[in-house]
């Protein structure tokens, strides 16, 4: 298994994935809290755009709400705690669970009639925007006045809990994004990432070769709404409160794409440049300008602007692809 | 020779346009057979029938001795019909490699294994040297060879080829008629091909069927159906042979 996941991988594109883990692990110890701040942030947006990147970059089908897997999988988990004291990683599968099913039903209703493109968007949208309305009227997880999860001043990280210092979320976080790039990277080179790709490029010409293109969307969306939804889990311990206005609004789902967009669609580092260029510049930037006494608020909004029209002008196909020729880290070189 | 593809009565609608009208044949196995016709005489459609991309109106499609009208393109596919198409359809932000691997992974779910088979059948259609360039940057003469190396991945029974010659040069053209002859004798390949290029369909169909205006109006050995009447008229006379 492991052999075959590193197959084909060229041996500094090991070497340099195995620089930055080694950097980020030891990063604690370097950062301070505000930088460890910037990281999670970072590394939370490369987890989500991965996630996302599964659904749109691999297999083409471009999703406008993913808001709603990781506002399912904090309002489970947020709700389990809260309510009956159940850890995040207990209540954990549950959410995952909720939201394959919610990608499923999407999944479902867009593929076996035929719905793609905007239209598929349009869905998506329509969903994450109806579970907003829903959660503003159930009770029991605070409606619209939001889910509150009991804070202290922690001296000790109970990891069982997630209930800690920043430290702690940042190597939570960082697991999850590791891992989530290793399965990115597994199921880009099997069978499924083939079709995958197939589908995303050329429907009718994947249908030809023999490809049940309903079942392999249909899977995409299930893994993606699946690997959303640790997101969800963990945007809801780390910020301990949650409100249906902010976890399902749509900028969310924006702000998810983002990242890959500029990073590079459908790549495995994409999503990872694509947060690392638009969250740590921007937060940076944002510092600078309070820095300098400059305090303004829409800052942020006009650089991720900046950032898109300069990318989509400049680098359609994201930063990541002549990066990764630059590195000469491609498997396939279309000169030779 | 037994029958491999027997199409009976078949007809397909547009909104009022007959596109293809009470059509029926017989492809016998390890036949070359030529559906010739022109431009609008419904070609593509009898072949988007056969594949799946429509259900016909009337009429039915046997393959192997089981009924194949109506099942999905991948379901016929996965029976054993293989096809490329007219308007060539290659997934183009993928190496030529991969492109045929998709095929591949069809009856070879591993991936190295696929790769390995897209490597023998990319050798056969002279495509091996650029299996690493992008599907998108090919020449038309080779995206046109793509297009038969992914249909041939799948290990089709039958390959349906729609005018794999059109567009190409004559030096072009003789080198897939030699592919096309190669794959009928040494890999026992049934075909059944669409083309216009009168000269390539003289040389190498075993059998020729005629099309107009979706209807069929004559069947036969190709000196045979370039010699009747109706065929010269609807057809040869505006082309000339
Ligand atoms: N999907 C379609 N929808 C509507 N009309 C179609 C469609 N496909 C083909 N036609 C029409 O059916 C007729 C036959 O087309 P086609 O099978 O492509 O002919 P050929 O391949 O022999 O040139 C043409 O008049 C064409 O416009
Ligand atoms: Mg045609």
């Amino acid at each position: 298994m492991i052999a075959r996941l590193l197959h084909g991988v060229p041996r500094h594109a090991f070497a340099l994935l195995a620089a930055v883990l080694a950097v980020l692990v030891a990063a604690p110890v370097f950062a301070n809290d505000y930088v460890l701040t910037i990281l999670i942030l970072i590394l939370y947006s490369a987890y989500a755009g991965q996630a996302w990147n599964i659904l749109m970059g691999f297999a083409g089908q471009l999703s406008l709400g993913h808001a709603l897997y990781v506002g399912l999988g904090a309002y489970v988990t947020a709700a389990l705690y809260v309510h009956f004291g159940i850890g995040p990683w207990v209540g954990m599968p549950l959410a995952i669970l909720i939201s394959v099913a919610c990608g499923a039903i999407i999944g479902f209703l867009a593929f076996r009639f035929g719905v793609g493109g905007v239209y598929f968007a349009i869905l998506t949208i329509a969903f994450s925007e109806f579970t907003r309305i829903g959660f503003d009227h159930i009770d029991w997880v605070g409606g619209s006045s939001g889910l509150f999860l009991p804070v202290a001043n922690y001296t000790r990280n109970d990891i069982l809990l997630l209930r800690g210092q920043p430290v702690m979320f940042y190597y939570v976080i960082l697991a999850l994004t590791a891992v989530a790039f290793v399965i990115c990277h597994g199921l880009l080179r099997s069978r499924v990432g083939y079709y995958w790709q197939a589908i995303r490029e050329d429907e009718p010409a994947a249908r030809a070769l023999g490809i049940n293109t309903f079942r392999y969307k249909m899977i995409a969306i299930v893994i993606s709404a699946g690997m959303t939804a640790p997101a969800g889990v963990f945007y809801a311990f780390y910020y301990n409160n949650l409100f249906p206005e902010q976890t399902f609004f749509i900028l969310r789902s924006i702000e998810i794409m983002l990242g890959p967009v500029i990073g590079g669609v459908g790549t495995l580092f994409g999503p990872v440049i694509g947060a690392f260029l638009l969250t740590g510049l921007s937060e940076a930037l944002q510092e600078l300008l309070t820095h300098v006494g400059l305090e303004t608020p829409g800052a942020k909004r006009v650089f991720y602007g900046v950032c898109l029209l300069l990318v989509v002008m400049i680098l359609p196909n994201g930063i990541w692809p002549p990066i990764a020729r630059l590195l000469r880290l491609e498997r396939r070189d279309p000169e030779t | 020779m037994p029958a491999l593809l027997e199409v009976t009565g078949i007809s397909k609608n547009f909104s009022g346009l007959r596109a293809v009208a009470d059509v029926s044949f017989t492809v016998p196995e390890s036949a070359i057979f030529a559906v010739i016709g022109p431009n609008g005489a419904g070609k593509t459609t009898l072949f988007n029938l056969i594949a799946g991309v429509f259900a016909p109106n009337t009429g039915a499609i046997t393959f192997c001795g089981d009924r194949i009208d109506g099942l999905r393109p991948d379901e016929v596919c996965r029976r054993g019909v293989g096809r490329t198409f007219q308007i060539v359809r290659p997934f183009p932000g993928l190496s030529v490699e991969d492109n045929v691997t998709v095929g591949a992974l069809l009856r070879h779910p591993d991936p190295a294994a696929a790769m390995r088979r897209a490597h023998d059948i990319l050798g056969r259609l002279d495509l091996f040297d650029k299996r690493r360039h992008l599907a998108g940057a090919l020449t038309l003469p080779d995206r046109k060879r793509l297009e038969v190396a992914r249909a041939l991945a799948t290990e089709p029974k039958l390959l349906l080829l729609d005018e794999v010659m059109a567009g190409l040069r004559p030096t072009e053209t003789d080198r897939m008629v030699e592919i096309i002859r190669k794959l009928n004798t040494e890999a026992g390949l049934t075909i059944l091909l669409i083309e216009h290029v009168m000269r390539a369909v003289m040389s190498v169909a075993t059998r020729v069927l005629v099309l107009h205006h979706g209807a069929a109006i004559a069947e036969g050995a190709p000196e045979a159906v370039v010699r009747e009447p109706a065929v010269i008229e609807s057809y040869l006379g505006v082309e000339a042979v």
